[in-house]
């Protein structure tokens, strides 16, 4: 899709600079003329939402930065001064706040829908790497981010989570105290996870850039899994993308914007708003809820397998959970990408769906009782769902018949060929069946 | 088997409140806060075997989950996406801070220019940070001196540090009050928490204050074990019974616009206060939404529309 340049420009200056640094020609090939299947949903504009919410993130967390003290003794008053007396401090702080959570929800859903329609297959596989890279990035930004308030859950997250690496025989020590920068989370601590949450957001948008050109270099999948043939399979970037994309975010904002101004604590927890206190051990120290699942798998493992205790083997089943993920380009043996086409498949994915909510909803109640056993089935599942029902299913499952081309899924399979595309399409195939 | 299924059923339905049964800074329920509840330490939060034990052991004697009540949901002026102050409320709340939990709970967050916003004049901000004394210094000679507060001076503690107030409370130190309405809240729980995106239920710290200051006086129930200089209120989130004695006595304040007198009253009135106390640009902040939300929706319309005849004549 990378192929022949179209750009044309339009007067002397654009030569000029054309010509000595071709930076308009590659925007213009990338977001003007970049052709896309003329078939995609409303689910393949959470890119372009995810892009946004980079965006506000970056921009709200720099105001942010010019008020925050990253000291462990100033930190929490810092932020009640940022929404206290900081002009529309508390406008930055709560849209930075939840900001962090529709970051997340959008990336879940961008993440299934290339589960559902198979958008890792080849040949897209650095593709889906690149972009399981940036999952574990957000995910480092946003518990490190989490850990600057100061306060209770703040204090115990992170004391938890750098825990984990002490599960590691050896390593695991020396790995969390130059986590810490020392025995115990500290000043130490806040000083670098602030440095490292300052960091990683860029090296975040250095990855989405590669992620991105790895796209525009395969082209987008679309609903039918039947990759681009013609030109009729395609529409340019813009209008069509650009005003499709645009309504999703503007659509995406007003629920974003529910939050920020009318429940902005509804995702936070309220021990956050007790300042941190290394003598006082919060009840449950629980994680915000876009871990929660990989947290109900961590402490699904409550045994011993042979040397490996049950602590180790939490970790590695949480850090496996998202590991397993690299390879899913080669689980999946099935050659048919999307869903759609798929009867079988499309069952396991929704059962996936639920088991993900389920386990998250088991991350946050308290290992007793009866959860910790509905954690490892979850989690058995999980796993399940990657080393054997996607190989296996490859193999077993008849695909529905593939549609010739996305112009024929679209159109119809009397489409007058030729047919220029965003043109007017013959009177008879207008009535044709939509597949979406 | 069936006890396994029995717990099933209460966690589907919810019956366990679960997960809050904190121990609060300075609420702590006895002197010695392990005999309570004890906190988990770290080792037990990642150390799974010992968890599990744990639970087992706690399934055998069904612990109680704190609270024992869930608060009641009162109606808020500034609750919902208009809510706004009721500022008459605000300094009855005001008065009843400053005369019944100033006298242990410091609420060092605010200063006094704030209380502007709850409808006093410069002029009375000054006179009431005048009532104040605070420590200033150090002055040219070196030395500290105490003078009268003025508006841009926090409210001074009325404890000199943390250990001073644990020291003259049982132990058990009294928290600040700044954010207190924020960092109080009774889990909501499944399917309670899915249904508050839609009402935009907020309102869990005030409703948790006003069931705590009104749930004394109850009779607690069989087998409960009360430690000595603590107080039973089926409310408090982090045990059967918390250090503070009840606060609040009927015509313990008088109002100066005649509003009686009663533990309700004043309790909703100081919830109120300290709402706006923990979040004081609550109401600029939904004003602020209102428009924002207007924005959106006309531009998402507009949007739609265009997006509507872009891809008018290209079947997708």
């Amino acid at each position: 899709m990378s192929g022949h340049s179209s750009y044309v420009p339009t007067n002397r200056f654009m030569r000029w600079v054309d010509a000595r640094l071709p930076l308009p020609r590659l925007v213009y090939d990338s977001f003007v003329a970049f052709p896309v299947p003329r078939n995609l949903n409303y689910a393949y504009t959470f890119g372009g939402i995810l892009s946004l919410m980079l965006g506000i993130q970056i921009v709200t967390g720099v105001v942010l930065a010019m008020h925050y003290s990253g000291n462990s003794a100033l930190a929490f008053h810092s932020v009640e001064q940022i929404m206290r007396d900081v002009n529309w401090g508390w406008l930055m702080r709560y849209m930075h706040a939840n900001g962090a959570s529709f970051f997340f929800v959008a990336v879940y859903i961008h993440i299934f829908r290339g589960l559902y329609y198979g958008s890792y297959k080849a040949p897209r596989e650095i593709l889906w790497i690149l972009g399981v890279v940036i999952f574990l990035l957000m995910m480092a930004t946003a518990f490190m981010g989490y850990v600057l308030p100061w306060g209770q859950m703040s204090f115990w997250g992170a004391t938890v989570i750098t825990g984990f690496f002490t599960a590691f025989p050896i390593i695991g020590d020396p790995i969390q105290q130059l986590l810490l920068g020392g025995f115990a989370v500290d000043n130490a601590t806040l000083n670098r996870f602030f440095s490292l949450h300052y960091l990683l957001p860029f090296m975040i948008a250095g990855v989405v850039i590669l992620h991105i050109w790895a796209l525009h270099v395969t082209g987008q999948t679309n609903p039918t899994g039947v990759e681009v043939k013609t030109k009729d399979d395609v529409v340019p970037f813009t209008p069509h993308a650009t005003i499709k994309d645009g309504l999703g975010m503007v659509v995406f904002l007003l629920f974003y914007c529910w939050f920020v101004f009318y429940m902005p604590n509804f995702l936070g927890h309220p021990d956050n708003y007790i300042p941190a206190n290394p003598l006082k051990t919060p009840a449950h120290i629980v994680p915000e809820w876009y871990f929660l699942p990989f947290y109900a798998m961590l402490r699904a493992i409550t045994f011993n397998i042979g040397p490996i205790d049950s602590k180790l083997g939490g970790v590695l089943v949480m850090f496996g959970s998202i590991i397993v993920l690299f390879f899913l380009p080669w689980l999946d043996t099935s050659r048919v990408r999307s869903a759609v086409y798929r009867p079988i498949y499309r069952i396991f994915f929704w059962v996936l769906v639920v088991d993900t909510i389920f386990l998250g909803w088991l991350g946050s109640r308290p290992a007793e009782g009866i959860y910790p056993t509905l954690a490892l089935i979850g989690t058995i599942y999980y796993f399940a769902h990657w080393l054997v029902i996607l190989p296996v299913l490859g193999l077993v499952e008849t695909p529905r018949k593939l549609p010739a081309s996305i112009a024929e899924a679209v159109l119809g399979p009397n489409y007058a060929s030729g047919t220029a595309a965003g043109a007017a399409p013959p009177s008879g195939s207008v009535s044709a069946p939509e597949n979406r | 088997m069936k006890k396994l299924l029995a717990a099933l059923l209460a966690g589907g339905l919810m019956i366990i409140p679960a997960a809050h049964a904190q121990d609060k800074e300075g609420e702590a329920a006895s002197p010695s806060p392990q005999a309570a509840a004890p906190a988990p330490s770290e080792s037990e939060v990642t150390s799974n075997v010992a968890g599990d034990e744990a639970a087992a052991e706690e399934g055998e004697h069904e612990t109680p989950h704190y609270p024992l009540k869930r608060p009641a949901e009162l109606a808020w002026t500034f609750a919902g996406p208009f809510g706004h102050w009721d500022l008459q409320q605000l300094q009855r709340g005001y008065k009843v801070y400053k005369e019944v939990c100033a006298a242990c709970h410091s609420m060092e967050l605010v200063a006094f220019r704030n209380l502007e916003a709850l409808g006093y004049s410069e002029d009375q901000v000054k006179a009431i940070a005048g009532d104040y004394t605070v420590t200033d210094g150090p002055n040219g000679d070196g030395d500290m001196f105490e003078r009268p507060a003025i508006p841009s001076d926090h409210f001074p503690s009325p404890f000199a540090n943390p250990e001073a107030a644990a020291a003259a409370n049982n132990g058990a130190a009294p928290p600040d009050l700044s954010l207190i309405a924020k960092a109080r809240a009774v889990e909501r729980g499944f399917p309670r928490f899915v249904f508050d995106t839609v009402t935009q239920y907020q309102e869990a710290g005030p409703d948790y204050i006003h069931a705590l200051l009104t749930g004394y006086g109850q009779n607690p129930p069989p087998g409960t074990v009360i430690q000595p200089g603590t107080h039973f209120n089926p409310y408090f989130i982090g045990g059967p019974a918390l250090a503070m004695p009840p606060p609040l006595s009927a015509d313990a304040v008088t109002y100066d616009d005649g509003t009686p007198g009663t533990v309700d009253q004043y309790a909703r009135d100081v919830s109120s206060f300290l709402m706006w106390a923990a979040e004081p640009h609550l109401v600029e902040r939904k004003a602020t939404g209102f428009v924002v939300m207007l924005y959106l929706l006309i531009f998402a319309a507009l949007v739609y529309l265009v997006k509507k005849r872009v891809w008018a004549n290209t079947p997708h």
